[in-house]
């Protein structure tokens, strides 16, 4: 039993409980987008109640009454997600369950305890976003529960104005900064999302199928893909910036998928190509989450990161699905030959479904009438350029045969639909043939020299196998939209889709909403590549150049750091103390120690005139130089004439005295 | 030694001019030479003295040589157990010729009073005298009298354990800016009394070496002298420690703090400088504090020398 005066047992005021539903609420709201309604709405009734209970004397409910709503809670949790765990039913209890403390925190033990669950829940908003803005937030709001930390433990309850705690709860934030770099840096990061949730970054993004108006929905997205930062300054050109993803084999007629059970290729033994010359480009992609393995390389990527390996497609994919911003580096060869074709490949690059026949009736048709493989592709491709094909975004749809609809009556497709057209085509003709999906172009960012790939950049393209040649990459969109490829999506979208101020397009202010978009895609960048992609292989590289090259080490370096700062900030309160302590008088005490060391020690309680003349006494050889520093400092110290510059006269005659 | 003058005291050195009255007191009072330059400290420092010793000793030749040497009205009063605070004060007589009360003031009406052996009077004729001294005024029947400036009361106390005496309370102790023991001369000193002139003709035949008004002048310079922050750290330095010692029963009071400060900056100016230094407060401060401290309960009844002694010994800062 507590003390009745105990701190722990003082019932609250209304001011602390203000300040306990104020930072609640600010805790609370970034969760409310992925909140089932319920959840906020009873948190708002037991907030209102338990103010209530503050400022119009409301009864709390007892303890059955607050089992009873616990136990629902509980229910309700489990209904709605089918678990209390994981990363949303956690957040969901975890709110509610806030929200149920309110109810009964009638004393300081209890409003601690509020608001430390605010800390947990404030944090537990990364889960969700990571973005800049939510750090902002999440800043701001550590700082008000804080200062509402700091009002409850106010020792009189004196009623300091709130600016005053934000005040010295901001100072609280700052002075924890060093540290939270220090340990940023250096703190075991583990491989893995937090905890190992199954985040639900994932969102949007390629697929490993195709079909027709699959990417056509996606060119509707600003999401960013990825970044890329060029080892060289210059970006290569547009025609070489093709993006590989997964490589698509079987189709029905409608649909592409990689294979007709198979989802993921198969690690390659080797290399798989042999690059043509020695021109290799370098990069670094900062890859958005997508929730899949592969990860996004030019034609044709020569390294692979670790972590990852190349499928027999030679495209990248990770180990693990991509759940997290990842950051690698890759050199790809835009030049280069790929291996010989074996017997089983190229069965399945021939494959063609009974639907079509007209499609495929064009393609043998075709076959007959060209000399050689060359001259069929070609075939197509001016085929394509010259009947009226258009490139849109809102291809009509495809009942029945999709490629037959889209060649001979609709004509109006997206890049999904030329390739997976021209694709068939060739099969039809007898060239083993693929579709590659993935992304083609980007926006280069001046302000950061980097590549935004966007969603809407999303691209199919064919290949074809020539003889002697290999897989040869061909885009039939390029055929039907050159533009689309040498200039970005942008300069075949309607304009309608090209963001708010088309009105202003081209003017002063469309330039500076430009500006601003680019200098925020950057900032967004470097936040991506500095803090959110910093996970273990990045923290091993830093270490690694840092010299810490095992966690013992580094351990031992995470405690030196803490050491250092305690340390540096033992000098920083000392040398405010010593700094109070006049600088005449430090002088004069080392010009005491001197005279110590020959044997003349200044009794504490002596004056410095008798000191000084008890010295002159004892070497009336150096009278003079005692005199004038003697003189000196009960000038500065005791008289009216303390100056900087006396002060300088004092520390060199004291410098220059010998004893 | 005396610390020579870094930088003069504002408004003209005076040192010369009361070293040449405490080298002239010094030719009539022998060998009290430290005794003498605190009583004109004292007295520079606006403050009344008070000398506790054995009779005989030289007080009351102490009192009249200061007042002749500063050229200021003496009178003496010799304290029984049957004065009244009118033979002090003075008394309202009906005038017949003037028809009217007139006031015929006291011996307190003089610029330098010798109070001699004040603890033999009885507390209501001590009190006459201290309220003076306090208020530099003497009120009777509703009339008030300012007295002459400056107004320096020099009393004279026999050691308290004698018989037939009441000792001043310690509130009316703290009216006295020093309490100075005058003690035996030494042989060389006492010889030179002995063999040398009466001590009454040389006192006669010495001359004001300083004017009244020059004396006020000076007195209105103490508070002048610089006394720094680092001078106000030692001095509070040791009002801490006197307030932290178990030996006495208070420790010593702003006003002490503040009579302290004054005494060291008067003996600054002595010696012709414009800014105290701890040497000074260390010069006064037995005098000064000596008759504030009273021993403890269970104390013996030295805790108060040997206070005075460790504040003395207070690290300066």
């Amino acid at each position: 039993m507590k003390h009745p005066l105990s701190p722990d047992a003082l019932p609250l005021d209304r001011r602390a409980v203000d300040l306990l539903m104020l930072s609640t609420g600010l805790t609370l709201l970034p969760h409310l987008p992925h909140l089932p309604l319920f959840i906020p709405l009873f948190c708002a009734v037991f907030a209102l109640w338990r103010w209530m209970a503050a400022h119009y004397a409301w009864a709390l409910p007892g303890t059955p009454a607050r089992t009873a709503l616990t136990l629902t809670a509980l229910g309700g949790i489990a209904l709605v997600f089918g678990t209390v765990f994981g990363r949303d039913a956690g957040t969901g209890l975890l709110t509610l369950m806030l929200g149920l403390k309110l109810l009964e925190t009638r004393n300081y033990r209890d409003a601690v305890v509020v608001l430390f669950l605010d800390y947990f829940l404030g944090i537990a908003v990364v889960l969700y976003s990571q973005s800049i803005p939510t750090l902002v937030y999440l800043v701001l709001v550590l700082v008000v529960i804080t200062a509402a930390l700091i009002e409850l433990n106010q020792p009189a309850r004196g009623h300091a104005p709130l600016r005053a705690m934000l005040r010295r709860a901001g100072v609280l934030m700052l002075q924890a900064v060093p540290l939270a770099l220090l340990l940023f840096v250096l703190f075991p990061r583990i491989p893995g999302p937090l905890w190992g949730l199954p985040q639900g970054g994932g969102t949007g993004g390629l697929d490993d199928s195709m079909s027709p108006g699959s990417i056509t929905h996606l060119s509707r997205s600003d999401a960013v893909a990825f970044r890329v930062d060029f080892d060289g300054a210059v970006p290569p050109p547009a025609h070489l910036l093709y993006w590989r993803g997964p490589v698509l084999w079987h189709t029905d007629g409608r649909n592409w998928t990689a294979d007709r059970d198979r989802t993921v290729s198969p690690p390659a033994a080797g290399p798989g190509f042999t690059p043509l010359d020695a021109a290799t480009l370098e990069y670094t992609v900062t890859l958005e989450p997508h929730g899949r393995n592969w990860l996004y390389a030019l034609d044709l990527p020569l390294s692979v990161p670790p972590g990852a390996h190349r499928t027999r497609d030679l495209f990248l994919a990770a180990d693990k699905p991509v759940r997290q911003l990842t950051r690698y580096t890759v050199a790809s060869s835009p030049h280069y030959r790929t291996a010989a074709l074996g017997a089983a490949e190229r069965a399945r690059a021939l494959q063609l479904p009974a639907a079509n026949p007209a499609a495929r009736a064009l393609g043998a048709q075709w076959r007959a009438q060209a000399a050689d493989d060359a001259a069929v592709v070609e075939r197509a491709l001016d085929y394509f350029r010259e009947e009226p094909f258009h490139y849109t975004l809102e291809p009509p749809p495809l009942p029945g045969d999709a490629v037959d609809e889209f060649l001979f009556r609709t004509r109006r497709g997206f890049c999904e639909h030329y390739s997976a057209a021209f694709t068939l085509l060739m099969r039809a003709a007898g060239i083993p043939a693929r579709v590659v999906t993935g992304y083609q172009g980007g926006e280069l960012n001046p302000l950061g020299d980097y590549l935004i790939v966007r969603q809407r950049d999303a691209h199919a393209w064919s290949e074809v196998w020539l003889e002697g040649r290999g897989w040869v990459r061909v885009d039939p969109t390029s055929a039907v939209a050159p533009q689309r490829i040498e200039q970005g999506i942008d300069s075949v979208l309607p304009t309608a889709q090209r963001g708010l101020l088309r009105d202003f397009e081209g003017g002063a202010l469309d330039a500076l909403w430009q500006h601003s978009r680019l200098a925020w895609d950057t900032l967004n960048a470097r936040w991506n590549q500095w803090v959110l992609a910093y996970g273990p292989e990045n923290q091993a590289a830093v270490l690694a150049r840092l010299g810490l090259r095992s966690w013992a080490t580094t351990a031992l370096a995470v405690l030196a750091g803490i050491a250092l700062l305690l340390a540096a900030l033992g000098v920083v309160l000392l040398s405010r103390r010593w700094n109070r302590i006049d600088p005449a008088l430090r002088h004069y005490q080392r010009f005491c120690a001197k005279l110590a060391r020959r044997g003349l020690v200044r009794a504490p309680a002596e004056g410095p005139a008798a000191f000084g003349a008890r010295a002159q006494g004892q070497w009336p050889e150096r009278r003079a130089a005692i005199a004038s520093i003697n003189e000196l400092y009960i000038a500065i110290r005791y008289g009216s004439h303390y100056s900087a510059d006396r002060i300088k006269q004092l520390r060199r005659a004291v410098a220059a005295f010998r004893p | 030694m005396r610390p020579h003058a870094a930088a003069p005291a504002p408004g003209g050195d005076s040192s010369p001019l009361l070293n040449k009255v405490i080298a002239g007191i010094g030719r009539i009072v022998l060998g009290k030479d430290e005794v003498i330059r605190l009583a004109v400290t004292c007295l520079v420092a606006r403050g009344h003295l008070l000398i506790e010793d054995l009779p005989g000793v030289g007080k009351t030749t102490l009192a009249h040589v200061l007042a002749r040497a500063f050229g200021l009205r003496f009178q003496r009063i010799q304290f029984t157990s049957d004065m009244l605070p009118a033979d002090i004060l003075g008394v309202s007589v009906y005038d017949h010729d003037g028809g009217a009360f007139k006031f015929h003031p006291g011996p307190v009406f003089s610029q330098v009073v010798l109070a001699d052996e004040v603890n033999r009077a009885t507390p209501k004729a001590q009190s006459a005298l201290l309220e003076a001294m306090e208020e530099n005024q003497v009120t009777i029947e509703g009339e008030t009298h300012a007295l002459p400036q400056p107004f320096f009361v020099i009393a004279t106390q026999n050691p308290a354990h004698q018989i037939g005496t009441f000792p001043l309370p310690e509130s009316q102790l703290d009216r006295f800016l020093m309490r100075l023991r005058m003690g035996y001369p030494d042989r060389a000193a006492e010889r030179e009394l002995l063999l040398g002139a009466d001590r009454r003709e040389l006192l006669q035949r010495l001359p004001a070496t300083v004017a009244a008004e020059e004396l006020a002048s000076i007195q209105s310079r103490v508070t002048t002298v610089h006394a720094s922050a680092a001078l106000v750290d030692y001095l509070q330095a040791i009002l801490t420690h006197s307030r932290e010692s178990p030996l006495c029963q208070y420790g010593l009071s702003p006003r002490a703090g503040l009579a302290l400060l004054r005494c060291a900056q008067a003996s600054a100016l002595l010696d012709g400088r414009g800014h105290a230094l701890p040497e000074d407060v260390q010069a006064v401060l037995p005098s000064v504090v000596g008759h504030r401290l009273q021993p403890a309960e269970g104390q013996s009844a030295h805790a108060a020398a040997e206070l005075v002694a460790q504040l003395a010994a207070v690290p300066i800062p």
